[in-house]
């Protein structure tokens, strides 16, 4: 493997060239990602299959689709994103031209994570192309077979020496870490997250950082439990619950805990059938240590449903832990896999107190029919983004930020958000050189008559 | 710290009402104290009180006023587009407060980069605390007669130096600006990543300013001339050098003679509108930056007075002291290049600074530089003016985010992706659900897809 000075070096070079700043060069380079992903479908979906057991559908849904989505918004609206935005001007500048540039900040690592393995790492560099940087990308070491076809497919389309790939492990990205960018986009934990940051802080270089959390999801008595329990499931269970924002854990009222359990178990059969093991459609966790660090999280609880595992093939059944409590190990830390705890509060205003004690978390989503319920939950906590009545799709929206904040991270992306964090915003005034008589006013001595002008 | 955060999480800062009514005592702590800020500047830097009223008090009444009439409008709920999908659902971006905000300002301007960020967090709903320069005696003024005016369950001023501000920077805050050097910027984001915090640095560098041998002479040394030795040379987006042929200096030269003369008087040390180096500390340092290259105009010090005059230097090479560090003072180097090309090399050679000057007759000229350089802003025919319309952003690029108005507020909001669902329809959501099939998988497509028009036809 070539050394990653070498390749760093190599892409700030091609980015002094200037050929990525022209709008037709990024658009073209766009259309060829967008090539490699019709084409090379197979070879991806089967690394996903060998990565997590994604298959299918499920596996286009949830990495190829939404990539597709974004390139294809991206190219379209890339000419209006890149326009200097003029603004408006006072009575001093009425006769100049004053704008806001968007220009590429220069260099952009991007750290993708293993549970989208794909998708992680190919959203951010749409947004760091169209925006005209030069892009490192460092897949996930965890989610090897996708690294490696990503390290194979990107100089295959793309040009090679401003968009390179640098695979590896913990060596390596410190190693990368030392080096100098314009801008680091990460998807991981937040105890990672700190390392990138203070590597960052030696450079100034900003940071964008989507981490992770408890995303809590509150269930009001007053809501129908059928529908809001199969958008749960849905979201939970979905990658094996390896998902940022899947609803971590649950917070109702004790009187409908069992109610929830028994929605849920059914849609789980609707949605995998008697023998989840046996269902196309159900994920495995990435590796064994993952395995074992949720397996440990069932210590102690009473499991309501599920519970069954098969270490040999990383299987975790959907499981439902009901009663917990608040201070046991599985409320510690984000669970990332399918096990669902319930903890049980006597109201709105018990669950409100319960999320703001607790770090920021990534998403938080709240069932209720009563507008003024969710209303009040939104305006009383802070989470990176949330959803009412459903999970997870407020990522799916182009147009609204992604990201977290507090320990869930900072900064966000996806469509023109994407491009505006890969930007520099540059404010610009052009003046004449004539017309000095209107800096008079403000040249020394200063005088009272001029002072009240 | 922690009183702060427990006032946060009663959500006494939320609402508007409470936000406004802290605005304006803001508003009134300004009109109130007038008389002794503009007495503690004029000991602090020198400042000509008409200098302080225009630059640093009418500047934060604007953008109290500016913030305080639009704070409604800044605090809405933005809309978004929607998918198809989505058409029966509400998707908007709420503007979050972060929670408790830590603010240091500097001691070159300080009123204005004290009060401009706290009026921003304040604005967008946080507590506060400021941490003002220690050298600076005005914002010891502020640091005593604030705390009157504002809710101290909610707002705070922590003074000290080094050593309290690094006790300072092991708390967790929720958003922390600074204002200072790049050095000092480093050690503020590190101790921030220990607990995540996201920051706004304002740094300096140093900026550089071209004038093409196209010009009109007169113009431009008056229009450099203010922006250089304005504050007595300590702004952060001054002109730091100058870039120019050998027959323009020549040019150049008599012309800022002319421009200071007009400006300051043949003694500026008697004027009331030239001021002076902040500390012992600071003249020293910049007195010491006289030795680079060769005085042409200017050069006289005195130390007592902490006075350095309107000082330019000649003859001077790239690797020299004055050539290594932001000057923040008032002497203008020139250094000599053949032509705009090599101007551009040099300046893309060198961190990129705060601000970019060009000045020519020739609109090309100006937008070469503009166009083949990277700065925080950038500035043709003038210096410093960019930073005074508030529809711009005001930031570097080792900077992140912008102030000023409605960028000050939207620094210190989190913009938080919200969509509210509908639980009706339920059967709408069915492709997307488990187990997966062809055709299902069709219908996810189409009701999520986003088309490039020319795929249409």
């Amino acid at each position: 493997m070539e050394k990653v000075q070498q390749i760093v070096g190599r892409a700030r070079a091609a980015f002094r060239s200037g050929r990525s700043r022209p709008l037709e060069f990024r658009i073209q380079q766009l259309k060829a990602l967008q090539k490699m992903v019709q084409e090379r479908e197979k070879e991806i979906m089967r690394a996903l299959k060998a990565d997590l057991n994604k298959t299918g559908p499920n596996a286009f849904t949830q990495e190829i689709l939404g990539v597709l989505g974004e390139l294809a918004l991206t190219m379209e609206k890339l000419p209006s994103w890149a326009a200097p935005q003029h603004v408006k001007k006072d009575l001093l500048t009425l006769r100049d031209e004053a704008f806001i540039n968007y220009e590429p900040l220069g260099v952009v690592l991007v750290i993708g994570a293993w549970n989208y393995p794909f998708a992680l790492v190919m959203q951010p560099l749409i947004g760091a192309i169209a925006a005209g940087n030069a892009v490192v990308v460092k897949p996930s070491e965890v989610s090897e077979n996708t690294a490696r076809l990503v390290a194979e497919l990107l100089p295959q389309y793309l040009d090679k020496d401003l968009y390179a790939v640098v695979t590896g492990g913990v060596p390596e990205t410190t190693e990368l870490l030392t080096q100098r960018f314009d801008h680091i986009l990460y998807t991981g934990n937040s105890a990672v997250g700190k390392i990138v940051m203070a590597a960052a802080a030696k450079h100034l270089t900003p940071v964008t950082l989507e981490l992770g959390g408890k995303s809590p999801c509150y269930i009001d008595k007053d809501c129908d439990l059928a529908v809001a329990c199969r958008r749960i499931t849905w979201g939970k269970y979905m990658n094996c619950g390896q998902t940022c924002i899947a609803p971590d854990y649950i917070l109702c009222d004790p009187s409908i805990q069992s109610k929830v359990v028994e929605n849920i178990k059914a849609t789980l059969e609707e949605f995998y059938g008697e023998d989840v093991k046996s269902s196309p459609d159900y994920e495995r966790i990435v590796n064994q240590r993952h395995f074992k660090r949720i397996l440990g999280l069932l210590e102690g609880q009473k499991i309501a449903l599920g519970g069954e595992t098969d270490e040999a093939s990383c299987f975790i059944a959907p499981t439902i832990l009901t009663d917990v409590s608040p201070e046991s190990k599985v409320m510690e830390e984000e669970i990332f896999g399918p096990v669902l705890p319930i903890v049980t509060v006597k109201s709105v205003e018990e669950a409100i107190e319960f999320i703001n004690l607790r770090e920021k978390p990534l998403a938080l989503y709240v069932f209720s029919n009563n507008k003024q319920l969710i209303r009040r939950v939104i305006a009383e906590t802070s989470s990176g983004g949330m959803t009412a009545n459903d999970v997870i799709m407020h990522s799916v929206l182009p147009e609204l930020p992604f990201g977290g904040v507090g320990h869930s991270g900072m900064g966000a992306y996806h469509g023109r958000h994407s491009f505006q964090t890969f930007s520099h915003h540059r404010a610009c005034l052009v003046k004449d050189l004539r017309w000095d008589v209107v800096n008079r006013v403000r040249y020394p001595p200063g005088s009272e008559e001029i002072m009240q002008l | 710290v922690s009183h702060l955060q427990e006032s946060w999480l009663l959500g006494k800062t939320r609402p508007m009402e409470y936000r406004v009514a802290q605005l304006e005592a803001l508003g009134r702590f300004l009109d109130d104290k007038k008389q002794q800020i503009l007495d503690a500047t004029a000991s602090d830097l020198g400042k000509a009180p008409l200098e302080t009223e225009l630059s640093e008090i009418l500047l934060c009444k604007n953008e109290l006023h500016e913030t305080l009439n639009n704070l409604s409008r800044w605090m809405k709920d933005e809309k978004v587009d929607r998918t198809l999908a989505m058409q029966l659902d509400s998707a908007f971006i709420r503007k979050d407060p972060y929670g408790v905000v830590l603010i240091i300002a500097p001691w070159n301007y300080p009123v204005q980069l004290f009060l401009v960020p706290l009026i921003g967090a304040i604005a967008a709903g946080n507590c506060v605390i400021v941490k003002p320069s220690e050298v600076s005696k005005t914002e010891r003024l502020m640091a005593e007669a604030l705390p009157s005016y504002l809710d101290e369950d909610c707002f705070a001023v922590v003074t000290g130096g080094v050593q309290e501000t690094t006790r300072l920077l092991e708390n967790k805050f929720d958003y922390i600006f600074f204002t200072g050097s790049p050095s000092v910027g480093r050690i503020v984001m590190t101790a921030a990543a220990k607990h995540l915090t996201p920051v706004t640095l304002e740094l300096g560098g140093k900026n550089p300013c071209y004038v093409s041998d196209t010009c009109d002479v007169t113009n431009v040394a008056r229009r450099v001339v203010w922006g250089r030795f304005f504050n007595a040379g300590q702004t952060c987006i001054a002109p730091d050098y100058l870039l120019c042929t050998l027959e323009m200096q020549e040019k150049l030269l008599p012309a800022l003679q002319k421009a200071i003369n007009d400006f300051y008087g043949p003694n500026p040390r008697e004027s009331p509108d030239f001021g002076c180096i902040v500390s012992d500390k600071q003249f020293q340092r910049v007195q010491r930056l006289l030795g680079s290259g060769r005085v042409a105009i200017g050069g006289q010090t005195d130390e007592a007075e902490r006075y350095i005059a309107p000082t330019v230097l000649v003859d001077v090479q790239p690797s020299d002291p004055i050539m290594q560090e932001e000057v923040f003072g008032p002497i203008l180097p020139i250094v000599i290049i053949a032509n705009v090309d090599e101007t551009i090399d040099f300046i893309n050679s060198r961190e990129r600074p705060l601000a970019v000057y060009a000045f020519s007759s020739d609109d090309k000229v100006v937008n070469q530089v503009l166009e083949r350089t990277s700065s925080g802003g950038f500035c043709g025919n003038d210096t410093l003016m960019h930073v005074t319309l508030p529809s711009l952003p005001f930031g570097g690029i080792a900077a992140w985010e912008r102030t000023n108005g409605k960028f000050s507020f939207d620094t210190f909001s989190h913009p938080r992706g919200c969509l509210k669902r509908w639980m009706g329809r339920e059967s709408l959501n069915a492709p997307r659900y488990p187990p997966y099939s062809q055709r299902k998988f069709g219908l996810v497509q189409a009701t999520s897809k986003v088309t490039r028009k020319s795929d249409c036809s």
